[in-house]
Parts: structure tokens; C-alpha cells; sequence
């Protein structure tokens, strides 16, 4: 097949990316293979094509050799395509005259057999160097982008994002599924290394994100839907009824006071159930937005109707509000966006599945989450670490990777386990004296700060035991262990099992993707990882970034992240959003569909096919039209058009054949 | 003596599941067979079936679509529009004396790298059983007239 268009001229450079290609085909075989295929004018080998020197080389090839088509055989489109374009504009082409040929990802990298892979190259290259023949100049599509800015999720990561964003002038709405922001880092007490209270670093922004002219806090409420694109986003927010209204409430606690439950009688949820809270309730005094929140579960009225609802009269006489309102109903807000931010977080590893450790079977195993609490001083205990019994515990023991590096549960280290166990011990060790011993795998601790972290916990007499424990049980065989809980070990550097007999017992879990990770990851269009956590579009180059243009993630919800990490890629993502609606518009992919309307016989087959809506009908001249700001370029109309009268830009019907063909040459 | 039979086999893949799974396995450096070659569109939904029967003609011995998991869509449904031509398809290229298990289609996510190897090894091996496909010259494409072909001007958008 040749195009007959304008006389095509390709250069085709072949890339030995290091020894990444090169050493896994005979890449001047492949050079010599596409000299010979048909348009080529010329085909070289470099090193490193991405770098300066090869982008150099294109340019001045294109005017040398007054080339009109461009193909690099080297890694993913997904990596370099837009530079290899840039390069081919920088020469004085279109850059849409420009094909990639993978030969890293897709070969070099993938086949151990460097004849099978020289002759792939080359069977990818000519497909390359066929389709190439076919490209046309094209303008990318220009479109306006909104200039507010959705957050989905208000622990630090969003919080975070919405202060940054909010004080570069930027409207923000912040949706947090709870009742309150602050996320997990709301129940800690203390952050490791440097021990500072972290109320006192949350707080502060919490109010700051309320008191913010740019910010919009909505909580209690979970995004259902996004439709539209980059730069014009409409989002479905579904804001459940706290029962309380929000504009009349005034935070006064005067409702949990008079609430018919003289005494907390339900498991608190933000501490973690250990402990209590009223039907009507705040989750803690700093809660941003204070609001009072209603449980529905277990409130009276809700259950009988016949409560005396004394909460009502407290907020009518006490606060001379009226703020309760049982019969809110469920809201539907929505919002346009230009740009969108993920910080769902994560979701603590459950460790009733892991029944040897004993977690809800003996009384006095927690989980760290709920130690958080225990040793919080605004928690249920006001900061004293007491077992069940109300006693002090005079040993500790930690075990470590609880549910982590574990093939049975997650395979994934979670990166800040290690440093909170030492910051627990501490804790422990300071508020009770206790004796205090840490089973782990292997201690990691990079970060600044954190090694030194580790040494003063060496110094201040904790135990270390490195061996991953067996189980903890309460058979005790010696005198020594009777009424104690006994963690069974083996300590690989003695190389001897151990039993330690501790009064408490805490299981440093891991961190897991959020249980709706999943929901969230289809309503926003974002690709996970197999473990579950949200994909960035590049591990190194595009770290915030989702596959979904406009869509960025910050925090845990893309890995086990601590708080430094946390905020780092919060500013980083705002950095990303705020480039794309500063800016005020973006180019597109121009690969819309495009009707013939001298083929097209009217037949309707692609008006139902398109999910945009962005065919109609002409009734005057009896063809379909496509709106070209609404074609998303899936092509799904193009493949189904009965008189070929559809086609799409840069996936082209001649062009796909004209690969497939070149695909299947050698 | 006969040459061993390397089969040619065509994976016509979505931007976002399976070509990045494809991605993901190279990254990963998982070994497979070398029969695929990897073309890219950015939907499943695109792949008109003319593209199946012009890569049997033009040698493919097997083709495998690749697309994102229902409900994973990037264009929302495009998945289902390829999972409905290609049983359609399934039935056509019967016709042509095309074994039905020459051409197969996968859900493959863009984490699932390992299952992009599994399924190629085992399409490869089933191709390899079958044999290179015969009479592929008989296969009747209405692929593009070249003679219609003109240059195409480019339409400027403008924003």
C-alpha cells in the first residue's frame, strides 16, 4: 500500500535506550531492516533518543532531509510520545506526523530470545513506519477549563490540597464522607519522629479550611457521580441527613447533654470502638464542621417515634436554635470542577482475620488504631494507657507487620508501621513505665529523623526481637505467665522460640486501600494498581497524575504513605490541578470522529452507540453529526458505521490497516 | 526439513487496560512469547471487524482484542460494543473457514499484567496447535479502495 498523498519521506530512529534495548536485540539489524521498507529516507541508531542529542538529531534530519514523517522505535508511547512530537514540531513538522514504535515495553523488556526479539522490533517498526505513511497534520483541540477545583477527601492530604489551592485564589470544594475532617491523622495523638502533638498541627488547619473565603466544606457526603472531561467536570455529590441542621447548628454539645441517654452507651466510631459515644453526638471537640450528627441506628425517635426527644427542647431552650430536624432527607449537591483531587486515604488492616493473634478473643489485644486513641489525650481514657480492667500494664508487646509483607494477607510493606510501633513504645513506656518489646521482621526506618528515632527507643530500653510472632495466647505454662497473655516467637537472632508474657498486647496493621476504593476508582475513571491502590500515571515522572486527565491523587489512597508524604504530594497535586485551570484551557488529543456526509446514509446505527451524546441527526440533510467538543475519541462509532462514513483523527480506518499490515510483514 | 511454525499473532489493544497491561508486563520484566504484535486504539469499541479479517489476510495466524473490564470502560460502554461485535464476528469468520479459535477477546485491566502474559502464552500455544491459517488470499476485505484516497486536509479546530 502507498498513500497516494503527498510523497511521503520517513525517518525512522531506532533507540538502544542504554543497554535497555540494546542489549536484548540486534538493534542494527533493525536499523538496516526499516532502511529498506517503503518511504524510508532515513534510519539511524542512537543511544538515548529522549535525550537532547537524539530530539537534536530529529530536528535537524527533518530539515536536512526534508523528512515529512517521523517514527522512534524505543519504549511506550505512554512515556515519550509527546516529546518525540515536540521534537518533530521543533523540526518544522506537524507533530502529528509522528508514530512510536514500542520496542521496550512490548519487546526487549518481555522476550528472552534476542532473534525472537530482533524480528518483533521489526515487525513493530514496519507497522510503525506503514501507519506513519498515513498520518496527516492535525491541530490539537483547544478547551476552556473551569477554574474550580474539586477535593475528594478531607484527611491531611486533602486538607492540605484545599488550603493550597484555596489561597492561590482558587475556588475549592472539599467533600469528606464523615462527619468531620481530619481523616486518620485526627486520632493520633502524637507523629513520629519529632513527637509534636498532632492536634496541634491539625487542628489549626482544620479551622483554617472552614474560616477559608475560597474553600466549601461539604461533609457527610460522598461524590456518586462525574460526568464531562478535563476542564469541565459536573460531579453528583449524595449528601447523607445528619439530622441536624447545619446553619442552625452551633456546635454547644446542649443536645448530647439532655439526649435521653443519660450515660455514652454506643461504640464510638472515632474512637475506635473502645470508646463510647450518645445517639446524638460530636465526634471530638475540634471537629470541623462542629456540628452535632444524629445516628438514625440507634436514636430512639428514630426507632419507636416515641421518644421525648429532650435533645430537641435542650437546642430550642438551651441554644435558642432549632437545629434537630428528624425528617432530613438525602441530598443531592452538584458542582462543576475544572480540575479534581483524590485524598480517599486507606483503610486499617483488619486483623480478626488473622485469628492467632487473638484481637476481639482476648481482652487486652488492640490494634495500634485503637491504641491512637488510648493514648490520646482528648480520648476515651484522656490518655492513659489502661488494660480492660482499668489497670496499668506493666509489659507491652508490639508485634510488627501485622498483616503486611504477609503472603497470606498483603504482600506490600506499609512503610509506616515500623515508626509508629516506636512511637507507641514510647509513649507507653512513658506514660506507664512498662516494659516494653517489639517483634519484628526487619526495621525500617528511612526518613529524616527516623534511624535517630530508632536508636533513642534502643537507648531508652526497649526490647527488640526480630522473629515474626506465632501466636499470643493465655495457656500459660510456667507460674510466671499465668493471667498473662504470652507472645510466642521465634527469635531468628538467637535462633531460639521464645515466650514473652505481656499484659497488653498491640498489632501494628498495615494499611490496605479503602473498602470503596473500588466505587470511587470507577466514578472517577482511575486505574489501580492489582493491590488496590490508585495508579499514578507514571511511578517517577508523573506521581500525582491519574490515566484520566484532570484527575490527580494525593496521600494513602495511591500507597501506604505517612504524613510527610502525605502533605508533599498533596502541594504537588495542587501544583498539577492549579497548572491546568491557570492556564485556562487545554489541548486535546485530537482524535475526535469526523463524518463524511457525502458516505453517510443516515441510518442512525452510531447515534445509539455514542455514550456523549455527541451524534445527532440532521433531519435537512439526512446525515448524522458529530459535535466535536462533546466525541470523547473511543471510536466506537467509527468501527460500527455500516457506509464507512465515519473515521477517526489519528486512528484512521487506512491508518490502522496500513499498521496491521506492516505488523505482519516479518 | 519443515520450519517450525512461529505463528504471527495480532493484538489489537485499548489505550487504557490492555495496552498498558502490556506496558505493566514489560516494566514488570515478565517473559512471554514473542508471537504478538501490539497495535493500539483507544477503545476496544473501535476495532471494526474488518480489522480481524484484514489481519488474517495480510497473515495473521490469531488475533486477540484486549479491553478493559466491564464497568471499567473509559468511554463507559465501549467494552460491551466490542463484546457484541465480537460474537457477531466469532460467527463470520467462521464463514470464511476461519477457525473460531483464532480470534479471542480478553478483559484485561492495566494492573493486570501477569494475566496479558498467561493469555498470550495460552493464545499462542492454541494457535500453535491449529496451525498457520489456510487460504487467507480467499478472505474478502473491503478493507479501503487506495484509488479513493486523497490527501487530507487537515481541519483546523479552533478554540
Amino acid at each position: 500500500m502507498i498513500p497516494a498523498f503527498e510523497e511521503p519521506r520517513i525517518g525512522v530512529y531506532v533507540c538502544d535506550c542504554g543497554t535497555n534495548i540494546a542489549s536484548k536485540l540486534h538493534v542494527p539489524e533493525v536499523v538496516d531492516y526499516a532502511s529498506t521498507l517503503p518511504n524510508v529516507t532515513i534510519a539511524k541508531e542512537y543511544k538515548y533518543m529522549c535525550a537532547d542529542p537524539g530530539q537534536l538529531m530529529i530536528k535537524k534530519d527533518i530539515r536536512e532531509h526534508n523528512l515529512n514523517r517521523v517514527v522512534v522505535a524505543s519504549c511506550s508511547p505512554h512515556l515519550h510520545e509527546s516529546t518525540f512530537r515536540k521534537a518533530t514540531l521543533d523540526g518544522g513538522q506537524n507533530p502529528y506526523l509522528f508514530h512510536m514504535a514500542n520496542i521496550r515495553e512490548h519487546v526487549s523488556w518481555v522476550t528472552s530470545d534476542i532473534d525472537d526479539a530482533t524480528n518483533k522490533a521489526k515487525a513493530i517498526v514496519s507497522g510503525a513506519v506503514y501507519r506513519v505513511a498515513y498520518h496527516e497534520s492535525l491541530e490539537p483541540q483547544k478547551v476552556d477549563v473551569r477554574p474550580e477545583v474539586l477535593v475528594v477527601g478531607g484527611g491531611i492530604a486533602g486538607i492540605t490540597a484545599a488550603l493550597t489551592i484555596g489561597n492561590s485564589g482558587k475556588k475549592v470544594y472539599l467533600v469528606e464522607k464523615e462527619s468531620t475532617l481530619g481523616g486518620h491523622m485526627a486520632k493520633f495523638d502524637k507523629t513520629f519522629p519529632t513527637l509534636d502533638c498532632a492536634s496541634c498541627i491539625l487542628t489549626p488547619k482544620m479551622t483554617s479550611v472552614k474560616n477559608h473565603p475560597n474553600i466549601e466544606i461539604i461533609t457527610f457526603a460522598e461524590v456518586s457521580e462525574v460526568s464531562g472531561f478535563v476542564g469541565n467536570f459536573h460531579i453528583k455529590v449524595k449528601k447523607r441527613p445528619r439530622y441536624v441542621i447545619e446553619d442552625e447548628c452551633i456546635g454547644c454539645y446542649a443536645c448530647v447533654e439532655q439526649c435521653v441517654y443519660k450515660v455514652p452507651k454506643f461504640l464510638s466510631e472515632f474512637d475506635e470502638g473502645i470508646g463510647l459515644r450518645k445517639p446524638v453526638y460530636i465526634p471530638f471537640p475540634q471537629a470541623v464542621p462542629n456540628y452535632a450528627v444524629i445516628d438514625p441506628e440507634t436514636c430512639i425517635e428514630f426507632k419507636s417515634n416515641k421518644c421525648k426527644k429532650t435533645c430537641v427542647t435542650a437546642c430550642n431552650e438551651v441554644a435558642g436554635r432549632d437545629a434537630i430536624d428528624f425528617n432530613q432527607k438525602e441530598e443531592i449537591i452538584e458542582l462543576d470542577a475544572g480540575a479534581i483531587i483524590v485524598s480517599t486515604g486507606f483503610k486499617a488492616f483488619n486483623p480478626d482475620v488473622m485469628p492467632q493473634y487473638g484481637h476481639t478473643r482476648y481482652e487486652n489485644v488492640y490494634t495500634s488504631l485503637e491504641v491512637e486513641r488510648l493514648v490520646n489525650s482528648a480520648g476515651p481514657t484522656g490518655g492513659e494507657v489502661i488494660l480492660k480492667d482499668g489497670s496499668k500494664p506493666e509489659s507491652v508487646g508490639i508485634i510488627h507487620c501485622v498483616g503486611s509483607r504477609d503472603k497470606n494477607h498483603n504482600k506490600w510493606c506499609s512503610k509506616v508501621c515500623c515508626m509508629y510501633s516506636l512511637k507507641l513504645a514510647h509513649l507507653i513506656k512513658e506514660r506507664t513505665g512498662a516494659e516494653v518489646y517489639n517483634f519484628y521482621i526487619d526495621m525500617r526506618t528511612p526518613g529524616k529523623g527516623y534511624e535517630e528515632f530508632y536508636e533513642k527507643l534502643l537507648e531508652e530500653g526497649t526490647h527488640f526481637i526480630r522473629g515474626k510472632v506465632a501466636e499470643v495466647t493465655d495457656w500459660a505454662i510456667t507460674p510466671q505467665e499465668e493471667g498473662k497473655l504470652v507472645i510466642r516467637a521465634e527469635d531468628t537472632l538467637i535462633g531460639t522460640v521464645r515466650r514473652i508474657p505481656v499484659d497488653m498486647v498491640v498489632l501494628a496493621v498495615g494499611l490496605e486501600p479503602g473498602k470503596d476504593a473500588g466505587d470511587i476508582r470507577r466514578i472517577f475513571n482511575m486505574s489501580c494498581s492489582e493491590e488496590g491502590w490508585f495508579l499514578e500515571r507514571h511511578p517517577k515522572l508523573a506521581p500525582v497524575s491519574t490515566f484520566t486527565d484532570g484527575v490527580f491523587i494525593a496521600g494513602a489512597c495511591q500507597g501506604p504513605k505517612d504524613i510527610p508524604e502525605s502533605v508533599a504530594q498533596a502541594q504537588a497535586a495542587s501544583a498539577e490541578a492549579m497548572c491546568l485551570i491557570d492556564k485556562g484551557f487545554i489541548e486535546l488529543e485530537p482524535n475526535v470522529a469526523v463524518i463524511d456526509e457525502t458516505r453517510c446514509s443516515g441510518c442512525h446505527v452510531c447515534l445509539g452507540l455514542c455514550p456523549y451524546t455527541a451524534i445527532t441527526y440532521n433531519k435537512e440533510k439526512e446525515v448524522a453529526v458529530i459535535n466535536e467538543a462533546l466525541c470523547k475519541g473511543c471510536g466506537t462509532c467509527v468501527g460500527a458505521c455500516p457506509s464507512k462514513a465515519i473515521n477517526q483523527r489519528l486512528f484512521r480506518d487506512e491508518q490502522i490497516f496500513a499498521e496491521l499490515e506492516g505488523l505482519l510483514l516479518v | 526439513m519443515e520450519e517450525k511454525f512461529n505463528p504471527k499473532i495480532i493484538g489489537i489493544f485499548c489505550n487504557w487496560c490492555t495496552y498498558l497491561a502490556a506496558d505493566l508486563a514489560g516494566i514488570s520484566r515478565m517473559q512471554y512469547a514473542a508471537n504478538l504484535r501490539i497495535s493500539r486504539v483507544m477503545c476496544s469499541g473501535r476495532v471494526h471487524p474488518e480489522f480481524v479479517l484484514w489481519a488474517f489476510k495480510k497473515g495473521a495466524d490469531g488475533v486477540l482484542l484486549g479491553g478493559c473490564h466491564p464497568g471499567d470502560c473509559h468511554y463507559i460502554e465501549g467494552n460491551y460494543k466490542a463484546l457484541r461485535r465480537y460474537i457477531l464476528l466469532k460467527k463470520v469468520i467462521g464463514q470464511f473457514g476461519i477457525d473460531e479459535r483464532r480470534l479471542r477477546l480478553e478483559w484485561i485491566s492495566g494492573s493486570e499484567a501477569d494475566k496479558l502474559r498467561r493469555v498470550t502464552n495460552e493464545f499462542t500455544e492454541t494457535i500453535k496447535s491449529l496451525g498457520p491459517l489456510p487460504n487467507r488470499d480467499d478472505i474478502e476485505v473491503d478493507a479501503f479502495d487506495e484509488s479513493e484516497l486523497k490527501i487530507v486536509e487537515p481541519e483546523y479546530v479552533t478554540s
